[in-house]
């Protein structure tokens, strides 16, 4: 009896919480204001002069073999970096979730550090490492490697800063991960690489996805810490957003307008998805 | 963070092997430090290649001085305008349900999905001379592009929802059982906003504006599209880093990339202690 009355009261005050707080209108007044001002109308105002631009024109701007090599390199990179970042990104949620390690703490915090180093200073360090007299690269260029200015170091300087997504994303599932499922699955005989592979990759699959469409997003669009490194050489070191700057820089606001729009719906595209996978994620979660 | 807390621990059945533990580890350590940590100790390495005078004359040539003042007035304007708008757009969309509502939010995540450097041409496209507004603005000249204002417009840009995003999760998962308490013993929205959400709020706060901070002191690629690169004039750090860099005056850009360096290290250190005293209450 007192049950239900007090559901009862519960939900009358659901329906009314909605009405209750004031400033629902200054804060959407503000919102909107800010978003639109700084947001959508530069938004909108790329893609007005994208899509008044002759069609010809557009192609032109995108598919010349400039842009062509800009784009596959651009993709190229960032895809092969969100694959090193999805997979020692999970090596490293791993380690931090389940292994107790001297120095474990610093690694944690080292792992946040492509976050909060700005770019520029991350691009002239990688350069200074992997440049044939630098650190690694005096190493690797002996056994006739060339890692500085070549595509390979594109693929560096964007696994740096793609590197914190993929562990941010998989370690919270990890540490939710209930270890009675880990334990049923050994006392039933399971190998713990069986183990990991039916019970443990299933559980943290999104979560890895997620992770690598978000590295992979970032890499693409990265800018600073890549032109140190990659030496800006036309069709072959010139990332996209390398050769709209080159563009803007010579006053071709066309074919910069042009590869921009794609590049803009490229990520549009992948942050839907993004918003899919942990919408699916987060059902699934509840449903479990 | 999760310095503080526990390992996983599993029943012994269910471990890997010793060696398969210490391997794993092993990678583990050696894929940050080569990509994380080597990178930190080459930047301090390099600015101090040649001992401390050229380090402490490089950090303080006038041109630097006026980086660093220039930077920190672009933080100074920008900061505060994104963390009023995170504090506006978390209880919007945290303490309402409205039609639109999600569109919103993917639509406040959209300035993180786009490269600095579009977010830099949007503003050319508006301000330049061929732009929307730019023969409105040379008519009444004003100059935003190359200049000041342009470069916080663009830093404003890429770190939009710095801020919010902190807070509009910490918020949902709040609740608005103690704001609706509040206003039924009779506060006003603003005394509830004063008195008990920021309160609530205050790490999540603290947190989202030394992050937006360290992004907008640190932004290169949209800052460099809006500067026109005039030296003492539109010249940030990052961008002061550059010139040096590529004028093969590696002490000079190293040195000053210590500042940035240093920047990111309190901002991750600060970030963590916060964490920590976050989780402790």
């Amino acid at each position: 009896m007192t049950l239900a009355s007090s559901a009862r009261t519960r939900r009358r005050l659901t329906i009314r919480r909605r009405g209750m707080l004031p400033g629902f209108n200054l804060s959407l007044a503000i919102v909107t204001f800010y978003l639109s001002a700084l947001v959508l109308i530069p938004i909108a105002v790329l893609t007005w002069r994208a899509s008044a631009m002759p069609a010809a024109e557009l192609w032109a701007a995108v598919s010349g073999p400039r842009a062509r090599a800009a784009f596959a390199l651009s993709l190229g990179a960032a895809g092969t970096a969100a694959l090193v970042n999805a997979l020692f990104g999970f090596i490293v949620a791993w380690v931090l979730v389940r292994y107790e390690f001297p120095g474990r703490s610093l690694l944690d915090t080292l792992v946040d550090l492509p976050f909060a180093l700005p770019t520029a200073v991350a691009g002239i360090a990688l350069t200074a490492i992997w440049a044939e007299s630098g650190w690694v690269g005096r190493h690797l260029s002996a056994a006739g490697i060339q890692v500085a200015y070549t595509p390979i170091g594109v693929t560096v300087a964007l696994i740096f800063v793609g590197l914190p997504f993929v562990v941010r994303t998989v370690e919270p599932v990890l540490r939710e991960l209930d270890p009675v499922l880990e334990e049923a699955a050994a006392v039933l005989g399971a190998s713990r690489l069986r183990t990991f592979l039916q019970v443990i990759l299933p559980a943290t699959a999104p979560a890895l996805g997620t992770g690598f469409s978000l590295a992979f997003a970032r890499a693409l669009g990265e800018y600073g810490s890549v032109v140190f490194i990659s030496g800006n050489m036309p069709l072959r070191t010139e990332i996209v957003p390398l050769l709209i700057v080159t563009r803007l820089e010579q006053f071709d606001y066309a074919g910069a307008i042009g590869i921009a729009a794609v590049m803009l719906l490229v990520s549009f595209v992948l942050l839907l998805l993004g918003n899919l996978l942990q919408a699916q994620r987060r059902r699934r979660h509840e449903g479990a | 963070m999760t310095g503080a807390s526990p390992v996983h621990r599993l029943a012994p059945i269910a471990r890997e092997p010793l060696a398969v533990r210490l391997l794993l580890t092993a990678v583990a350590v050696a894929f940050i430090s080569l990509f994380v940590l080597l990178p930190l100790i080459m930047v301090f390495t390099c600015a101090l290649a040649d001992g401390a005078g050229p380090y402490w004359a490089a950090l303080q040539s006038p041109e630097t001085w006026s980086a660093i003042k220039l930077t920190l007035r672009v933080a100074a304007v920008v900061v505060p305008l994104n963390t009023l708008f995170g504090i506006a757009a978390a209880w919007l969309v945290a303490r309402y349900d409205f039609v639109g509502r999600s569109v919103l939010v993917t639509l406040i995540d959209l300035p993180f999905s786009v490269s600095p450097v579009i977010a830099g041409l949007l503003f050319v496209l508006l301000f330049g001379k061929s732009g929307l507004l730019g023969s409105w603005l040379s008519a009444h000249q004003i100059q935003i592009l190359f200049a000041v204002p342009g470069l916080m417009v663009a830093t404003a840009f890429v770190t939009f929802a710095m801020v919010a995003r902190e807070l509009i999760s910490v918020m949902e998962a709040q609740g608005p059982s103690e704001e609706e308490a509040a206003l039924t013993l009779g506060a006003s929205g603003w005394q509830v906003l004063r008195h008990v959400t920021l309160p609530k709020l205050r790490w999540s706060l603290l947190t989202g504006v030394i992050l937006c901070n360290a992004r907008a002191m640190g932004e290169f690629g949209a800052v460099s599209v809006v500067s026109g690169h005039i030296r003492g004039m539109t010249n940030t750090l990052p961008l002061h880093v550059e010139i040096l860099f590529n004028e093969y005056n590696f002490v000079g850009a190293f040195a000053v990339a210590t500042l940035l360096a240093l920047l990111g290290l309190v901002t991750l250190l600060v970030k963590r202690l916060v964490h920590a005293s976050g989780s402790r209450e």
